[in-house]
């Protein structure tokens, strides 16, 4: 039975978008139930891996052995060259899992009113980029892990470039969805040439062809140079979808124009996949070239904070100030992973969960706010505090999470991954810290435009959450608190991967290891 | 018995019950659960102290802990949700839910007939959750969770007036400058934890008794993390130069400014320091500073006091520059007169402004004290509270509450040979007793200038009451129990030592400082009793004065310092950066695809002679291609 969760959670989203799509032609409505029954299934059969996995007791694992799966699914696929499709999870891919039919459901939910035309074709499109997601966060074979990262990627273009909406600035929605088509092939093929030249790599030292995670991590041993380049190729793929600046110009203009379930998918779950590459492929796959690289990515990491913060600020189009706010965010998971140590990446766990929580709860109100006000100008809203009762206190409370209140996941996040580095990285910290001064702003002007000042005349009398929306927000309000008061259930999860991986990116020289191993190399001051 | 989270939950409770219910209570119905919340509240916070106080060791410096749950476990980092009940937090939580339950109780008079009453006091009873988990936190991660939620909190409430976008500016501006000091106080948490390795205030604090090496074997980097909580807490406390949001605060309902903006959030930074005393106390140049920017800031404050108009802003700097003395008390370790100031300013202060409140009903929300006068026939009883509460204030001796905290704290300056802290202090009596003559004459007195309603209800007379009450020296026979909690400050071990000569060095101290408040009030009285304002009439007209007076109302030009050297160079960044320059220099690689393509299609004309010259000029290049790699 648990051998099939892996493969039956894939699955599922599969079949269930492909069943949307040939029921559109019997009613237009089926399809929204069966992606709503299908990303629940989703959700449940990750309930059922949570369940199974807590009873497996994880055995501590030491720098130089191989990761832990609680669950795991091999087939043969292409044994010529080593491909084979394996699926493994643990702690991490658990929670992302988890995150990612959450938030599935919430997607297909606040679509509900928003899509009207080709509804099949629309579900199709979104349940297929959530099973390469699902596939992403699962595949432990490269070859693999890249068919799933592609497969992600080209629902979403449809998406935007079909059910978008015009831009703020004048751009088309084709324009939206053919830069972010072009930035992010453009990044997967360098990473392609990454993942081939790691394999030759290992071919010609192990005389193995394999794709394989486990493999590659246990006998790669690479040059220098080599593995600094093959690094640098991963970290190209990676930095353009989480994003770092300055490969972020896709974000903004796909988050405008993308429509509610696209901003929801790209902010709350497609942007996580990166940040879970980097620490489950880059850093444990190439640790002394990511330590030499950590101070640039660090470097980048906290001007995209700075940047992001400063253009979220500016920003008049609400979806593009959220989209910047992202990028600002995930400034500080790219501190957080480049630290590695255990603190500072359960922080970037938290990050990770929180900011997919409150940015999809955020995109979503936009969408809500823009069914209302068919707006998303934030300079011709005004005084919503006092024209409904509970879209303004949802937003003012997401925007408190926004900006870091304690309490909330977002909190935790940030607070976890600065302690955890800085002590190595001071100055980034405190730069870092000093943003969330900017978070402020960028929070709070956003109440500032909408619910405050006076009601223009024909936002007046408008409807107020229904039962569909207020539920959805509750849930959202409840995921936060819950991992801003209690983070432990999460936090247990990835407990041993976050120390493992610490330890095989930054080795303490342990007394204990010196005495009992010969030394394999000769440092120079010996 | 442990009642300590009841204290914070049932606010909590309050603030849920209203959050969910909202628009759907009556008035009536909002302000009493907000007001039951908080009764329950105090009710387990005095049964918790009782209990605390008969309990034979508390007299010796013992403390309780209540872990209410492991909050965050992971890699070397381990933090509690629990509560620490010490004198400190103990006299704390009780000025808290007392003082807040007394205001909670005007308010539901003040905001009678408003719009969003349920909205205004779930926000009161989640700011007093939060302001009681700053205080109870034992973990200074907790502490920080009631510390930017009190933020919030206050960011909420400075903004209730919201078809104003200017009372939303305030309350930005109020988050964002306080939000300065926290990221202060989240690096000196850092430097704490980076340290110690733990969080928990008790555990610090202890580590630091039995090895205080662990500190300060460098001294800079003990001076640098006191350094940060200090920032932390000027931000907080509305101390120089963090403390340009306060005055904009009193955008909010006047109960809001009496609960957040006197009586408890502002005084957050002074709990703050007082609890981390051994860190000060390690760095002493620190310690030295904190008396420093309280002496300044009272001084500054006190100064802009003299000049302002609107009746809540000459409170709102005369909280800056009380709290000042206490900054000055904690910087003279005098550690049990900042907190007994603290307490007795929680009084006088909220009896001042909820009085301003009931004066701002009567009037129909008119705040400038020149359109105010005569009001001292209309309103007797709000007129007996602000004699009480401005005497406290400008501390007249013997009969207020506010001479016993400032003597205590002038005394402990002087005792602890700070010559330059006790004569700021005494310069700042003289002022404080000259703006409140002003406040009350120009209040009270003269000519009637506004129509005025009379004012009556339970609600309104009650709360005014007790404060009236407890700001007289019957006040001062409540004895915060401090001792054991906080170090002796100078004049009490002078007085352990040599009785007769502490009292020779008391009476001096008093003397003087009395003396000083009484010249305060005396050109207070030639000026505006006397006189009738005439001669300042013709100082403020005069070129020179005109351009003093400006300079003293505008809080003596911080705001325009502060706009020049931050709010400008961000926005003018921020403009820089609008159109995402970044992502424009993409466009040169498209731009060049494109251009490159464009040249290109200029040779699909599809004419013969072109094409034909195109394919000659091709073939001679291979061609000589060719010879010249032979």
């Amino acid at each position: 039975m648990n051998q099939i969760l892996l493969p039956l959670l894939l699955l599922t989203p599969f079949v269930a978008g492909f069943l949307c799509w040939v029921v559109d032609h019997i009613s237009w409505r089926l399809p929204r139930y069966i992606a709503l029954a299908g990303m629940t299934v989703c959700l449940l059969i990750v309930i059922a891996l949570y369940q199974t996995s807590s009873s497996v007791a994880m055995p501590s694992m030491g720098a130089g052995e191989l990761p832990v799966w609680s669950h795991e699914f091999t087939l043969n696929w292409i044994p010529q060259f080593g491909i084979t499709f394996h699926l493994a999870i643990d702690g991490l891919s658990l929670i992302m899992l988890g995150l990612t039919s959450l938030l599935g459901i919430l997607a297909v939910a606040c679509s509900w009113q928003e899509i009207q035309k080709n509804v099949g074709f629309f579900h199709l499109n979104l349940l297929w980029s959530l099973a390469g997601v699902i596939g992403v966060f699962m595949a432990m074979d490269l070859f693999l892990f890249f068919f799933f990262w592609e497969m992600m990627l080209v629902p979403i273009y449809f998406l935007i470039a079909l059910w978008g909406h015009k831009g703020s600035t004048g751009k088309s929605r084709v324009y939206a969805a053919t830069k972010f088509f072009i930035f992010t092939q453009v990044s997967g093929l360098i990473m392609l040439v990454g993942i081939l030249a790691l394999v030759i790599f290992n071919f010609a030292q192990t005389g193995v062809m394999s794709f394989s995670y486990e493999h590659l991590l246990a006998t790669t041993q690479l040059p220098y140079g080599a593995e600094y380049a093959i690094m640098l190729c991963f970290f190209i793929g990676f930095a353009v979808k989480l994003p770092i600046v300055p490969f972020h110009g896709w974000l903004p203009d796909a988050h405008a124009q993308a429509p509610t379930a696209g901003s929801v998918d790209l902010a709350g779950i497609l942007i996580k996949t990166a940040a879970y590459g980097l620490i489950r492929f880059v850093l444990p796959l190439f640790p002394n070239a990511s330590m030499e690289f950590a101070p640039i990515a660090i470097a980048l990491g906290t001007i995209g904070i700075f940047y992001g913060a400063w253009l979220a600020f500016m920003q008049t189009d609400i979806k593009r100030l959220l989209a910047y706010t992202s990028i600002s965010h995930m400034g500080f998971v790219v501190i957080g992973v480049y630290t590695g140590t255990a603190l500072s990446l359960q922080g970037v766990t938290i990050q990770m969960v929180a900011h997919g929580l409150s940015s999809a709860a955020l995109f979503i109100m936009a969408g809500q706010v823009y069914e209302r006000l068919h707006t998303r100008d934030l300079t011709q809203m005004g005084g919503l505090w006092g024209e409904m009762r509970y879209l303004p206190a949802f937003m003012m409370f997401f925007c408190a999470a926004l900006l870091g209140i304690p309490g909330t996941g977002n909190f935790i996040g940030e607070f976890l991954i600065l302690l955890g580095a800085f002590d190595l990285h001071p100055v980034a910290v405190i730069l870092a810290l000093i943003s969330l001064v900017f978070a402020g702003l960028y929070s709070l002007i956003v109440i500032h435009r909408m619910s405050y000042g006076k009601t223009p005349e024909q936002h007046k009398g408008l409807r107020d959450f229904n039962a569909r929306e207020l539920s959805m927000m509750s849930i959202l309000v409840a995921g936060l608190l819950w991992i801003g008061l209690y983070p432990a259930p999460l936090l247990n999860q990835t407990e041993q991967l976050m120390q493992w991986t610490e330890q095989t990116y930054r080795p303490a020289p342990l007394q204990m290891e010196l005495e009992n191993k010969p030394m394999l190399t000769l440092g120079p001051s010996s | 018995m442990n009642l300590l989270y009841l204290t914070a939950l049932f606010p909590l409770l309050g603030f849920v019950i209203l959050a969910i219910g909202r628009d759907r209570f009556s008035d009536l119905a909002a302000s009493s659960i907000a007001i039951a919340a908080m009764a329950l509240a105090f009710g387990a916070s005095v049964l918790q102290s009782m209990d605390f106080l008969s309990n034979p060791l508390s007299s010796e410096g013992a403390s309780q802990i209540q872990i209410l749950w492991q909050w965050i476990d992971t890699a070397d980092l381990n933090v509690e949700f629990s509560l620490l009940l010490d004198g400190l937090s103990l006299t704390l939580i009780n000025v808290i839910t007392g003082v807040g339950l007394l205001i909670h109780i005007f308010a539901s008079f003040y905001m009678k007939g408003e719009e969003g009453v349920a909205r205004f006091f779930s926000y009161l009873n989640l700011f007093v959750c939060f302001m009681l988990l700053l205080v109870l936190g034992d973990n200074l991660m907790l502490l920080y969770l009631g510390w930017e939620g009190v933020g919030i909190c206050s960011y909420l409430l400075i903004g209730f007036y919201y078809k104003d976008r200017d009372n939303s500016v305030a309350a930005i501006k109020a988050f964002t400058v306080t939000r300065i000091g926290d990221v202060f106080l989240a690096i000196g948490l850092f430097m704490l934890y980076v340290t110690f390795d733990t969080l928990s205030i008790s555990e610090i604090l202890a580590l630091h008794r039995e090895n205080p090496d662990l500190l300060t074997s460098s001294s800079t980097w003990a001076s640098l993390t006191a350094l940060m909580i200090l920032g932390g807490a000027m931000g907080k406390s509305a101390q120089l130069p963090l403390h340009t949001w306060l005055a904009d605060a009193m955008a909010g309902p006047t109960p809001v400014s009496a609960l957040i903006h006197a009586a408890t959030m502002v005084t957050a930074g002074v709990y703050l320091i007082a609890r981390m005393n051994p860190i000060f106390i390690s760095s002493p140049e620190v310690m030295h500073l904190v008396g420093v920017v309280g002496a300044v800031s009272l001084l500054v404050a006190g100064l802009a006091a003299c000049t302002q108009t609107d009746i809540k802003r000459i409170l709102a700097y005369s909280t800056m520059s009380q709290i000042g003395y206490m900054f000055l008390a904690l910087g003279a370790g005098a550690w049990d007169a900042a907190i007994f100031h603290l307490m007795s300013h929680a009084f006088f202060k909220a009896l001042l402004f909820l009085s301003a409140g009931a004066i701002i009903v009567s009037l129909h929300h008119e705040q400038d004290v020149f359109k105010m006068g005569g009001l001292w026939k209309k309103l007797p009883f709000v007129y007996a509270c602000f004699l009480v509460g401005g005497g406290a204030l400008a501390a007249l001796p013997w009969i207020t509450i506010g001479f016993y905290s400032k003597e205590s704290i002038l005394f402990g300056a002087y005792a602890a040979n700070q010559p330059g802290l006790f004569y700021a202090g005494v310069f700042g009596a003289l002022l404080t007793s000259f703006y409140t003559l002003r406040m009350i004459w120009l209040t009270f007195h003269g000519p009637a200038k506004t129509h005025s309603d009379k004012l009556s209800g339970w609600r309104y007379v009650l709360p005014l009451g007790i404060l009236l009450v407890l700001s007289t020296a019957l006040g001062a026979l409540i004895h915060p129990p401090l001792a054991g909690y906080l170090p002796q400050s100078a004049s009490s071990l002078i007085m352990a030592m040599d009785a007769e000569h502490g009292k020779h060095l008391k009476h001096i101290s008093e003397i003087i400082a009395i003396v000083a408040g009484l010249l305060g009030l005396a050109i207070g009285f030639v000026l505006y009793v006397v006189n009738g304002g005439k001669w300042l009439t013709k100082i403020k007209t005069s070129r020179f004065g005109a351009k003093a007076y400006a300079f003293l109302y505008s809080g003596l030009g911080f705001d325009a310092l502060f706009d020049r050297i931050f709010v400008r160079p961000f926005m003018w960044v921020g403009r820089l950066l609008q159109k995402d320059p970044i992502d424009r220099s993409y466009g040169l690689v498209s731009g060049l695809a494109f251009g490159a393509g464009q040249l290109m299609r200029q040779g699909q004309h599809g004419r013969l002679r072109g094409n034909v010259s195109f394919m000659v000029i091709g073939l001679i290049a291979m061609l000589i291609l060719a010879i010249l790699s032979l």
